[in-house]
């Protein structure tokens, strides 16, 4: 009887690694990555600050998905158009088709510029390599006036992105000297800074100490590059002399046309098993589900993992009862050396440390550990409970403690 | 009172959701949902039963009400433009 056949769409950081897990367990595996290259994407927050832009044979921050992979897995480079559940096979762009016995998809997200009005014109950003370093450009010969820094669409990858971008901004302005010349405008759809409000309350005494004005209640709804403004949905408009947005968002072309995702093309899927809703054999997870956990490369690593068991179990004939259990765990830089990391599952609420510059350090080196650990499945499971105990002092008990 | 009468257009379970969070899940589904849709949010987070009137008085929308459950709040919102 012929082994089954699991197909991984997507060579990022959960699809590379469910592959890796798939594989060593002896499971036939199909990985399946548009361009061949898996990039560290945080790279790209730091990239329009840098000084030097590093000369390399292909994009930046990345390396070739075959590098990463277990020698069983078959990897094919190629951009699935089409995916037809019910016959079991995606089609690929080149014509050609792969069948399945068992899928993943582990697509992730793209961009979707014209979703809102004038952002095409107007926004700058620095989700691609190509946008970071127009915008770096930008900041080359930007001589002062209004920043302006905001998200577009809900949910986008990164939540603390924009944050860690205007405290980084401030650093940078400071040390080219041209921060007094700059009014720096941080837009959030929220009633505060940040969503977590521990985060929040530890980093808005930081942002007014920086004297970086926050709007709040600002949801962008469209830009308009004649008249250099910012509007949102509240019926507000903040001037831009340079103008930084997050991208909107979506579920990648292929999801969108197999009609296994929702209106925006996020794929529904159950947050334990990650099994895609009302389906058998296929199974989501990362960037390109519908989870309401933060899109961010950490998650995609924890629910490979649980795909991998849960795909295993069913193919022996077994309930999928690995559970991901909501687990995130994110470095959030705050600026000016220093770091704090946000770590939670779906049971406990994140307890972030004071920012200090241990994090900040252990963030730099995960920047490079990440390629020799994560995708090859090599980290170490740390309870949440004990990570908070590790990580440094909380809020309350500085408060209490001298200051 | 209404709240047997108020059946939602869409219910989105954010319990367990820390970030980026139900409000933040909610302001999704608003703006993908129809004028005069009626959405739930589930959160287990403690500041969405504010948080969340707090956004939709200033974004223009109707809170039906805030019902709390067994370690959860129910908070019902009609989108009304």
């Amino acid at each position: 009887m012929a082994k089954d056949r699991v197909v991984i769409v997507g060579g990022g950081t959960g699809g590379t690694l469910a592959a890796n897990l798939l594989a060593r367990r002896g499971v036939a595996v199909t990985l399946v990555d548009s361009t061949g290259w898996h990039t560290y994407q945080p790279m790209y927050l730091y990239l329009p600050f840098a000084s030097r832009v590093p000369r390399t044979a292909g994009p930046l921050y990345s390396r070739r998905v075959k590098s990463l992979v277990d020698r069983r897995v078959e990897l094919v480079v190629g951009e699935v158009t089409g995916i037809d559940h019910r016959a079991g096979r995606v089609q690929l762009d080149s014509g050609a088709t792969l069948p399945y016995d068992w899928l993943v998809l582990a697509t992730g997200t793209a961009y979707y510029p014209d979703d809102v009005p004038g952002y095409r014109q107007a926004a700058h950003h620095f989700y691609t390599q190509e946008a970071a370093l127009r915008l770096r450009e930008a900041l080359a010969s930007f001589r002062g006036g209004d920043v302006v820094v905001g998200v577009t669409t809900i949910p986008y990858k990164c939540p603390p992105a924009p944050l860690e971008f205007t405290l980084l901004l401030d650093a940078h302005l400071r040390r080219v000297g041209l921060r007094e010349k700059t009014r720096i405008h941080f837009l959030s759809p929220l009633p505060r800074a940040f969503t977590i409000e521990q985060v929040s309350e530890m980093v808005t005494p930081i942002l007014e100490k920086r004297g970086i004005q926050v709007h709040t209640f600002f949801n962008t709804e469209s830009v308009d590059p004649e008249a250099r403004v910012v509007r949102s949905l509240e019926g507000d408009e903040v001037p831009y002399d340079l103008l930084v947005l997050i991208p909107p968002h979506g579920g990648v072309q292929a999801v969108r046309a197999s009609g296994l995702g929702d209106s925006s093309g996020w794929i529904p899927t159950d947050r334990h098993t990650l099994k895609v809703r009302g389906h058998e054999r296929l199974y989501a997870l990362g960037d390109a589900t519908d989870l309401p956990v933060s899109k961010s490369g950490v998650a995609a690593h924890f629910q490979a993992e649980a795909v991998a068991e849960n795909v295993l179990a069913e193919m022996a004939g077994r309930a999928p009862t690995h559970a991901y259990t909501g687990r995130v765990l994110c470095f959030a830089e705050t600026g000016l050396g220093r770091a704090t990391i946000i770590s939670f599952d779906y049971q406990h609420p994140p307890r972030p440390p004071l920012p200090n510059r241990v994090l900040h350090w252990a963030k730099l080196a995960f920047n490079v550990l990440y390629w020799y650990t994560v995708p090859q499945g090599r980290v170490p499971l740390r309870g949440v409970a004990e990570l908070h105990e590790q990580a440094g002092p909380v809020r309350e008990e500085a408060r209490v403690g001298n200051r | 009172m209404g709240e047997q009468t108020i059946k939602a257009d869409r219910v989105i379970d954010a319990r367990g959701a820390y970030c980026p969070g139900p409000l933040m899940e909610l302001i999704r589904a608003v703006r993908e949902a129809k004028v005069g849709d009626v959405l739930e949010v589930l959160s287990s987070d403690s500041g969405s039963k504010r948080d969340i009137p707090a956004w939709a008085q200033k974004a223009g929308h109707e809170v039906v009400g805030v019902f709390p459950e067994e370690g959860y709040d129910r908070i019902v919102v009609r989108k009304a433009r």
